[in-house]
C-alpha cells in the first residue's frame, strides 16, 4: 500500500470533467426552472431560481477545482481540501444568500426549492451516466474515426482527438477500456 | 429543539426585550442551531468517504481516476444533506 502523502493524481482531473459535464447538463434545466418558477412566483421567482441554479453550478465547479488542484499535490492534501472545502463552500453559499436576502427580487422559497432540487437532479442525472460508463465501458460514446471519410486517417495525430488510449484515462478514469473496433 | 427555544425565550424574557423580540431571537438561534446540527452529519460523512477513497487510491493507484469520480459524486450527494439543512435554516430565519 502506497503512502497517501506521496500519491499524486496526474493527468486531467476526473472530478473536474464531471463538474464541467454537470455544468453543461444544467443548461437543460434552465427552461424547466424558468417555466415552473414563472408559473408559481413570477419574475422574481425566476430570478431567484436562476440565482440558485448558478450557485449550484459554481459549487460543483469550485469543489472539483479544489480537488483537481490539491490532487496534483497529494491525496492527503486532497482529503483536507475536500473537508475544509465543504465548510468553505457552505460559508460561500451562506454569504451569497446574505448578500441578496434584502433585495427586492429574491424569493427565498423558490430559491431554496431550486437549490435542492437542481443539485439532486443534476447528481442523479450524472450518476446514471457515470454508472453506465463504469459498468459498460464499451458502450460509452467515443470519437471513433469514420472509415468512410478520407480525413479520418489523420485523426490519430490530432491533439484534439478525445478517444481514450491505453495510457491516458478517459473522462471517468477508465484506462484503455474501450470497445473493440471492428 | 423546542426546549432550546423555550430556554432562550425564557432567558431573553428576563431582559429588556419585548416578547416578540425575544421570540424572534429565540427562533433565529434555534434556526442557527439546527443548521449547525445539519452540517455535522455531512461533515462526518464526507470525512469518512474521503478517507476511504484515499485509502483505495493508496491501495490501487491505477484506479485513482475511477475512485476520484465516485468520490466526487459521493461528496456532492452528501453535501445535499447540508444544503437541505441550509434551506430549512433560511426559510425559518428569513421567511
Amino acid at each position: 500500500m502506497a503512502d497517501p502523502m506521496n500519491i499524486r493524481i496526474e493527468g486531467p482531473s476526473p472530478a473536474m470533467q464531471v463538474a464541467v459535464d454537470l455544468a453543461r447538463k444544467s443548461v437543460w434545466l434552465i427552461p424547466v426552472v424558468v417555466i415552473i418558477s414563472a408559473a408559481f412566483w413570477g419574475i422574481d421567482g425566476v430570478l431567484s431560481s436562476l440565482y440558485a441554479l448558478a450557485i449550484v453550478v459554481v459549487n460543483f465547479l469550485l469543489a472539483a477545482y479544489m480537488l483537481a488542484v490539491t490532487g496534483r499535490i497529494s491525496a492527503a492534501v486532497m482529503a483536507a481540501a475536500a473537508l475544509f472545502g465543504f465548510l468553505l463552500r457552505l460559508g460561500l453559499i451562506f454569504l451569497a444568500v446574505l448578500l441578496v436576502r434584502n433585495t427586492e427580487w429574491i424569493e427565498l422559497l423558490p430559491f431554496g426549492i431550486t437549490l435542492i432540487s437542481t443539485h439532486l437532479a443534476l447528481l442523479f442525472w450524472e450518476m446514471r451516466y457515470v454508472s453506465a460508463t463504469l459498468a459498460f465501458p464499451g458502450l460509452k460514446p467515443q470519437a471513433t474515426p469514420n472509415p468512410y471519410l478520407p480525413s479520418s486517417e489523420s485523426s490519430d495525430s490530432d491533439p484534439s482527438n478525445l478517444s481514450p488510449s491505453a495510457s491516458a484515462p478517459d473522462s471517468y478514469g477508465n484506462r484503455g477500456l474501450s470497445a473493440p473496433k471492428g | 429543539m423546542s426546549a432550546l427555544a423555550h430556554t432562550a425565550a425564557t432567558v431573553l424574557a428576563a431582559t429588556d426585550y419585548t416578547a416578540a423580540e425575544a421570540k424572534g431571537i429565540a427562533g433565529a438561534s434555534s434556526a442557527g442551531f439546527a443548521y449547525g446540527l445539519a452540517a455535522i452529519g455531512p461533515g462526518i460523512g464526507i470525512g469518512y468517504l474521503v478517507g476511504q477513497a484515499v485509502q483505495a487510491m493508496a491501495r490501487q493507484p491505477e484506479s485513482a481516476g475511477q475512485v476520484q469520480t465516485t468520490m466526487f459524486l459521493g461528496i456532492a450527494f452528501t453535501e445535499a444533506l447540508a444544503l437541505i439543512g441550509f434551506v430549512v435554516f433560511i426559510l425559518l430565519k428569513f421567511v
